[in-house]
Formats: structure tokens, sequence, C-alpha cells
């Protein structure tokens, strides 16, 4: 199908941009359009107005400043994907991001685009929860910045208003005592992920101190799980350890039915994920490579 | 309606379009360059690739008026007076078409993907064809002529 009609506007600079938006009613920011195309197509969405920020320029960078990672709202899944700074110090983002889309569709999506479509089931806004990451948001009002934590409401659905715009996101940098995996089962490659699992956990001398772990795909938005992360705290992992992070997990999910799979089924996935994850974040923790 | 002006296939193309309308409708309809196939318009088949800037997009998730300025290349600047690109070539080799209705958009892809990565291997050529649907070939003779073309024409790209 093709879209609705709506009223374009490509302003030059982040002001015009949020000057257009809180002018106008139901403006949509246009990024790399990956989400938000396919929806005008399929004709769930009418903005009256798009708002095209590709042609902004300073808006495409990746920069590594105070123990995070800072990207650009106009960098691509792609370059995040492939960038030597995002691999070496952001893994679990790089891991993360190879499982959105397709190659296509990633030359194109926008990280930032990612985090504001807030997809229940995308991979970045996981990754950003199990990284207590954020993002820097503009409007008329000036600039705020909302942590990862308290981005994503629902479904489809930010704490980002109407009138703001991503103008950036922060990826806190983990050093080498540090140990991350994302792991997740689709039927096929590149298609919505019916369970997907983010790790990361600090360890000193050979115990772990900090653990978080996410789950995607099984509940309106990323769901840390406290319980299962509890048990890893002031633990060496093993066997037992493993177990009970496992049981715990699948006991905080309730996943629901679909045509793909059965609640019950997911929730399956939850533990067999989260037993990989965990072995893999703590392989990494110790400077073997990724099981 | 806006006017744009867009290179296509290294021709200049002044037009006044829609904000609305896909680039993938403007390339068909409006230049009559219908090499670029229509599958699904949601970003799933694949068949509507092509090259903006040198990057492979999909056209039925851009517009056209976000292209105005820039370089669009579609699967009819391949061939030549001379004959096949080297990578239709491999394709023909191999038997990797048979209705070619997914083939436009997987050419323009591997122009993208084999300037991006060296010598790639099967897994990684088969996990950027997962976002090409091919309901004729079964994927395994077109991931073995991507394969022969990346080893032999490494910067291989559109022209
Ligand atoms: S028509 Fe564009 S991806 Fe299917
Ligand atoms: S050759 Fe027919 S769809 Fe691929």
């Amino acid at each position: 199908m093709k879209p609705a009609p709506f009223d374009y506007q490509r302003p030059a600079t982040v002001e015009e941009a949020a000057k257009i938006l809180a002018q106008s009613a139901g403006g949509k920011v246009l990024a790399g359009g990956q989400s938000l195309i396919p929806l005008l197509n399929l004709r769930l969405s009418f903005p009256e107005l798009l708002v095209d920020i590709n042609r902004i320029p300073d808006l495409d960078y990746i920069v590594e400043d105070a123990g995070v990672v800072r990207v650009g709202a106009l960098v691509r899944q792609s370059t995040f994907g492939d960038s030597f700074l995002v691999q070496s110090k952001v893994p679990l983002a790089a891991q993360g991001v190879s499982h959105v889309g397709h190659y296509v569709t990633r030359n194109q999506g926008t990280v930032a685009g990612s985090l504001a479509h807030s997809d229940s089931r995308g991979e970045l806004p996981v990754a950003l929860v199990a990284l207590g990451g954020s993002v820097s948001v503009v409007s008329e009002e000036g600039q705020r910045d909302i942590e990862a934590a308290d981005l994503f409401v629902t479904d489809f659905t930010t704490s980002i208003s109407e009138t703001e715009i991503i103008v950036e996101s922060s990826w806190p940098v983990g050093g080498s005592e540090w140990g991350f995996a994302f792991s997740e089962f689709a039927l096929r490659h590149g298609d919505y992920a019916l369970a997907m699992i983010a790790v990361a956990i600090h360890v000193v001398d050979g115990v772990v101190d900090q653990a978080t772990i996410v789950a995607g795909s099984v509940a309106d938005r990323p769901l840390f799980l406290e319980e299962a992360s509890r048990h890893l705290l002031g633990r060496r992992p093993d066997e037992d350890v493993f177990s009970s992070c496992r049981e715990a997990a699948v006991a905080a999910v309730d996943p629901a039915d679909d045509i793909h799979a059965t609640g019950e089924y997911k929730q399956h996935l939850m533990g067999v994920l989260v037993d990989a994850a965990l072995r893999s974040a703590w392989k990494d923790s110790t400077g073997e490579a990724h099981g | 309606m806006a006017e744009i002006t867009v290179t296509v296939n290294g021709r200049a193309h002044t037009e006044s379009v829609e904000p609305r309308l896909l680039l993938s409708d403007f390339l068909r309809h409006r230049l009559g360059l219908t090499g670029t196939h229509v599958g699904c318009e949601h970003g799933v088949c694949g068949s509507c690739t092509v090259l903006v800037d040198g990057r492979a997009v999909r056209s039925c998730l851009t517009l056209a008026i976000q292209v105005d300025g820039r370089e669009v290349a579609t699967v009819e600047s391949l061939a030549s007076i001379d004959g096949l690109h080297p990578l239709q070539e491999s394709f023909k080799k191999n038997f990797a078409l048979q209705c070619g209705f997914c083939t436009p958009g997987i050419l323009m892809a591997v122009c993208d993907f084999v300037g991006r990565r060296t010598d790639p291997s099967r897994e990684e050529i088969a996990e950027m064809l997962s976002g090409h649907l091919c309901r004729c070939t079964g994927y395994t003779s077109i991931i073995e002529a991507i394969y022969e073309f990346s080893r032999h024409d490494a910067g291989g790209g559109a022209t």
C-alpha cells in the first residue's frame, strides 16, 4: 500500500526541527524510516507532517567521552555495528544490533530511531537498559536526559514527548572486569525474536558484584529480571548459580501466546537463553573468547 | 508538490513529486525503470533494493523526496552495451535465478556488500541474504554465485 498524504519539512538544524515540531500538532520525526515508513505504507499511522532530520549536520558521530560512548541521532545501525569503538567498548550493543532487521535495513535504520520506536521486540532498547544508558532529547524548552529505565513505557510508547527529538544516545563503557552477552531466538534470522536476553556482570576477584539481566520480547518493554540478577551477587557462578538464575528468570516472565509460539514455550526459551547468556558473559569476564 | 533533482544511473532527472511518493514508485512509474521490483512494500522481501550514494537501501522504505540531490543506482546500471556485469555473469553461470523477481534487489545489495566485506564466508553471505526472499531457487545457488563473484571481483560495484 501507499502512505496517506502528509506534509514534509527538512530542517537544517536541530533548533529548527524543534520549532517545527512545537508549532505542528502531530508531526513525526523521520530519521532512517525503517520502522516509520512501513507503518505509513500499511496505513497504521497517519501523521500530518514528517520532519526529516537526515540533512541536519553534526548528528552523525560516535565518540568516547567520560566513560560512555556517545552516538549521534543519525548514526545508522550498520555504522554502529561495524564501529571498532562500539565493538570494543560496548560489545553488548554491537552483539544486539547484529540482530536488528537485515543487512540493507541496517544501512538506513538509525540507533536512535530504534530506541524511539520502542518496539518490545527491539534489541537496542534491551541492550540500553542492560547497560544503564540514556538518551538526550531536545525541544524548544531545551535539552534533557532520560535514563533507559525511564524511557520505555510500553510497546511503541516512550517518555519522549511529541515535541522532543532524540539527539544522542549514551552507552556506558565496560572495562575488562565486565562480562557481557546477548542471546536471542528467532524462527528465521532477522525475524522478530521470540525471546531475547542481555546480560552485564561485573566481576571482582572471581565474584560477581554487579549483575543486570534484561529480557526482551516477553513483555511490553525491556524487563529487568531483578530476582535472577540478585542470585548472581556475591557468587562465583557455578552450576547451582546458573540453575537458580534460570529458574528465577522463568518464574519472572509470563509471555502471551501468539501464532508463532505458546507463552509456555517462550518461558522455556527464556530459561535456555539465560543459561547460555550467563555462561557466555562469565567467560567474557574471565577474558575467554565468547562461547 | 515539491521539485526534486535526482541522479539515477548517471543521469540527472528533475521531477515534481508529492512527499508521499515512494522511491520505488518514482523509479518505476516516473522514470520507467521497472528493473526495480516491488514485492511487499514494507521492507521484508528485499526486491526493491537500490543504491543511494553507494549504500544499499530499500526503495519502498525511502521517499523520493528524501533522495533529492542524491545519486541512485538501479539494476539497469549493471549491464553495459558490451554485456553483463561480472556479478550478473556469476548468477547466470551458477543458475542463481529462475523467475528473476528477487534478482535485481539481491544484485544491488551485493554491490554494497562486497565493497564492505572482504572475502565474505558463505555464512556471512547467508546472513546478508536473510533480507531477501526468493521463492524459486532455495538460495544455495545464489550463495555460490555471490561467493564466486566476491573472490574474483572484490571491488565490483555498480557503475
Ligand atoms: S518491496 Fe521493498 S522490501 Fe519488499
Ligand atoms: S528467482 Fe524467483 S523469486 Fe528468486
